[in-house]
């Protein structure tokens, strides 16, 4: 019963995502109020029947419904409860309908609190958005019902995917979602702007913090799914370069350069054209992203079931919208005034170079990641393409970019000085080459890798240090009114200085750690030693113990180094029955400079067991700056001026001169 | 002039757009073998046993009748996933299967097959994954059909299943089996 209502509300949803499509559309281009009205109501009562929904199949997950088949294919009555709720987005079907829950959510916050919203843009925004509703509503009901039913009902479930039981993934592909479709909200103001005909500053305003709360949640999902994959995969590795993470990152890169351009149309009125046909890619990119997911067209080791038709009409809802949208934009974008003209040095110039690297950047993600589809498709060759590819082209673009990081927030709206900026930038030089000779000097005889790296991570946090510490005018004034300059700044200019301090602790990680890893793989029996990094480590005991749904073997190995006692810590081997898939849970004993990571392989107390033991260096860094990163999003997000239901203020022009100080 | 200009990005979308879709048109899976390799004859190959009781694999032990060559590690997950199912192909004689044990330890993979069953005819080893790079191997597990001249007739990337075994590799062995016994 339960499960028919669901459906039934799903059915709801897409009658009333319909006239959210239609009616406000036709009464903003009749200038009629009541029809443009309709949108908020409509937006409500989408969200609240996908929310019932949900609910219904998270209610047939916990109770163990098997009578539905998506519970019977994905769950198992002896499943933890936490992982009986995530095996709800664990899968296609239910994945598909958290995304249209997260769209309808978007929709439904632009019509609560977009109050201020002139009321022919709101009522196109939602139309839009509504239409993307429509869109895959048709493609769950038609392709991907959940709430089908099974008769007879089996006894018990098939288990979802072990791997996919852990902490870690349950909260990945939410977050992930709240990225991939907040993007659509960008996507949504751009192409209500174009078929407006207008961009100013203040709908970069309303954009912005859309975009800044879908690139949070994506920094966050996608850092989540690299984590899972470090310790969950027993690989000892944390990225690699995967069709499916790269589908993640790409709107990420292109996202971030939105972020970044908008904040030129908001403060000087230009990059328009270029901001919109941004917002159209980015949230192309993420549709990209779910197609390549489901439709099997690349091969990765997290695709979904694949299915031809599911992937042809996720395609065709590809082709409609951003077809359309690219249609629309190459109609109306021509004819959009142009703004405001600034020098080459500027902010404003130092931001098209940010855009136009990450676009670079973006783009050889893309072709590496497309390229053996497209070989395929011309001449029948197979390859794949791997990290070396992207090692070779993605990182030479993100060196000019963290140089220009720096150096950017130092430059002036609409004419820099560009000596003046690097005057001040002295200590980030120092501090550069310090720790380049540095790092140089303990690693003598390795390669030079590392010691570029570093030194461009002492350039980006001294010179966004330096730059911080100028705009409260530290060592320059009084402690005392450097603090109370710090307390007036904007929450943004926090967020701005956080995210890049973020990255520079990342990049630290990321170097240290494709340059110093250190693997060690020894068959151990019980009592047996190995040593790894100056660090010895002791198999005591290795033990089966009972899971609430699987077998364990669980390792005891004691750490220690010079002889003196660290950590004892327990990898462990799990085996599922019902899936009949053992999985490896490593143990890590993390300290602030490195990870020490163990995984337990095949074996037996006569044979002796295969051990895994790797010494990350800096790992810990990643995750740090990541999540750093995600905080400055967040402190931006709070952001007065960015408030969603904050006031409406208009923004006063004399403002803008002395916006060498505001943020980026 | 600058009209044309903002066309740029919708070009080149319908472009990428074309070669999505054509993958999904042709039916083209990315896990099918490259036409390169069916219909051709199986690369050399001289394994030496995995068990004391069954010999190992050269390129006499694959020709006769139609068989299956199943690449397995100990190591890997999906292998153990597929074995329950390659023992019932054994138990219910469906097919005789060939295995060639990828980059393993050797006693880890006896110690496999005692503990899971034994479902080969006979186990070659390929210490150093060299038979799978001249047979294209993506990665274990993978299957093959083998006619009874020796030539590669199907690949299946991935593990087997009841499923993948009566929507994929059973009607392969049926239209083998007819023209052995035209």
């Amino acid at each position: 019963m339960i499960a028919e209502l669901g459906h039934y509300a799903l059915v709801l949803a897409l009658l009333v995502a319909l006239v959210q499509t239609t009616v406000p559309l036709f009464g903003a281009a009749k200038n009629d109020f009541a029809l443009m009205g309709v949108a908020q109501p409509a937006a409500t009562a989408q969200f609240l029947s996908i929310l019932f929904a949900f609910a219904a199949l998270t209610y047939s997950y916990v109770t163990s419904d098997f009578s539905v088949i998506n519970v019977a294919e994905n769950s198992h009555s002896l499943k933890p409860l936490l992982y009986k709720i995530s095996g709800v987005w664990g899968n296609h079907e239910g994945s598909m309908i958290l995304w249209v829950l997260i769209l309808a959510l978007f929709g439904f916050a632009v019509a609560r609190f977009g109050v201020h919203l002139p009321p022919t843009l709101k009522a196109r925004v939602l139309s839009v958005q509504g239409s993307i509703g429509v869109a895959f509503l048709g493609f769950i009901l038609l392709t991907s019902n959940p709430f089908l039913r099974l008769d007879p009902a089996p006894i018990d479930g098939r288990d979802l995917n072990p791997l996919l039981q852990d902490p870690g993934l349950a909260f990945h592909p939410p977050m992930l979602y709240l990225g991939y479709v907040g993007f659509s909200m960008a996507f949504s103001f751009a192409v209500a702007a174009l078929i407006e005909g207008k961009v100013d500053p203040a709908w970069a305003r309303w954009v912005r913090p859309w975009t800044l709360a879908a690139w949070t949640a994506l920094t966050a999902g996608i850092t989540l799914g690299s984590w899972w994959a470090y310790y969950e995969l027993g690989w000892g590795g944390w990225w690699y370069w995967d069709p499916v993470e790269n589908a993640s990152f790409m709107p990420w890169l292109s996202g971030t350069a939105l972020l970044h351009s908008a904040v030129v149309v908001e403060k000087r009125d230009a990059l328009k054209s270029w901001t919109i046909l941004l917002a159209i890619l980015t949230f192309a990119l993420s549709l990209m992203g779910t197609f390549l997911v489901r439709s099997g067209v690349l091969t990765s080791v997290h695709a979904f079931a694949v299915d031809p038709e599911r992937g042809l009409y996720i395609l065709a809802i590809l082709v409609v919208f951003i077809g359309g949208a690219l249609t629309i934009f190459a109609l109306r974008a021509p004819t959009m005034k142009l703004g405001g003209l600034f020098q080459p040095i500027s902010r404003e110039g130092g931001l098209v170079m940010n855009n136009l690297l990450l676009s670079v950047a973006t783009a050889t993600v893309f072709i590496g990641t497309l390229y053996p589809l497209f070989l395929d498709a011309t001449t029948d060759q197979k390859v794949s393409v791997g990290p070396p590819f992207f090692n070779a082209t993605f990182v030479p673009v993100m060196i000019p970019l963290v140089l220009l990081m720096a150096i950017g927030p130092m430059l002036a709206w609409k004419r820099g000085d560009l000596p003046a900026a690097m005057s001040r930038l002295w200590f980030a030089v120092l501090v550069s080459l310090g720790l380049g000779v540095f790092i140089f000097w303990v690693n003598a005889d390795e390669p030079f890798t590392p010691v570029i790296g570093f030194a461009l991570a002492g350039w980006l946090a001294a010179g966004t240090l330096k730059e911080f510490g100028d705009r409260v005018g530290l060592f320059r004034e009084k402690l005392s009114q450097s603090l109370a300059r710090a307390r007036r700044l904007p929450r943004s200019t926090y967020g701005m200085t956080l995210a890049h301090l973020g990255l520079a602790i990342f990049i630290c990680g990321a170097v240290a750690d494709s340059a110093w890893r250190t693997e060690v793989v020894i068959n151990a029996k019980e009592s047996d030693k190995a040593s790894i990094a100056g660090f010895d480590a002791l198999l005591e005991k290795v033990e089966r113990q009972q899971g609430p749904n699987y077998q364990l073997e669980r390792a005891t190995i004691v750490i220690k180094k010079d002889g003196e006692y660290i950590t004892t810590i327990f990898p462990e081997r799990r085996f599922y029955p019902v899936q009949q898939m053992p999985t490896t849970e490593a143990a890590i004993h993390t300290t602030f400079l490195a990870d020490i990571y163990v995984s337990l392989g095949e074996g037996g107390k006569n044979q002796g067991w295969t051990l895994r033991l790797w010494y990350n260096p800096l790992i810990p860094w990643i995750w740090a700056g990541c999540l750093i990163m995600v905080f400055g999003g967040l402190i931006s997000l709070s952001d007065r001026r960015l408030r969603v239901g904050a006031p409406f203020k208009k923004i006063e022009p004399k403002k803008s001169k002395h916006s060498g100080l505001e943020n980026a | 002039m600058r009209k044309i200009l903002y066309l740029g990005p919708l070009i080149l979308f319908v472009i990428i757009a074309i070669y999505f879709a054509a993958p999904i048109l042709d039916g083209k899976d990315p896990r099918i073998l490259p036409s390169a390799m069916i219909e051709k004859p199986i690369p050399n190959l001289d394994l030496p046993p995995l068990v004391r009781t069954k010999p190992g694999i050269d390129n006499q032990s694959l020709t006769g009748n139609v068989r299956l060559v199943n690449f397995f590690s100990s190591w890997c997950g999906p292998c153990r996933t597929e074995h329950e199912f390659l023992m019932k192909i054994k138990e219910t004689k469906l097919v005789p299967i060939y295995g060639i044990n990828y980059k393993d330890k050797k006693n880890a993979a006896q110690q496999w097959l005692s503990d899971l069953g034994d479902p080969y005819e006979k186990i070659g080893r390929d210490i150093d994954g060299r038979t799978a790079i001249d047979w294209g191997v993506y990665g274990v597990p993978e299957t093959y059909i083998i006619d009874r001249n020796g030539f590669i007739q199907y690949r299946h990337v991935g593990p087997l299943s009841q499923r993948v075994f009566d929507d994929k590799l059973a009607p392969v062995l049926t239209a083998l089996r007819k023209q052995e016994n035209d």
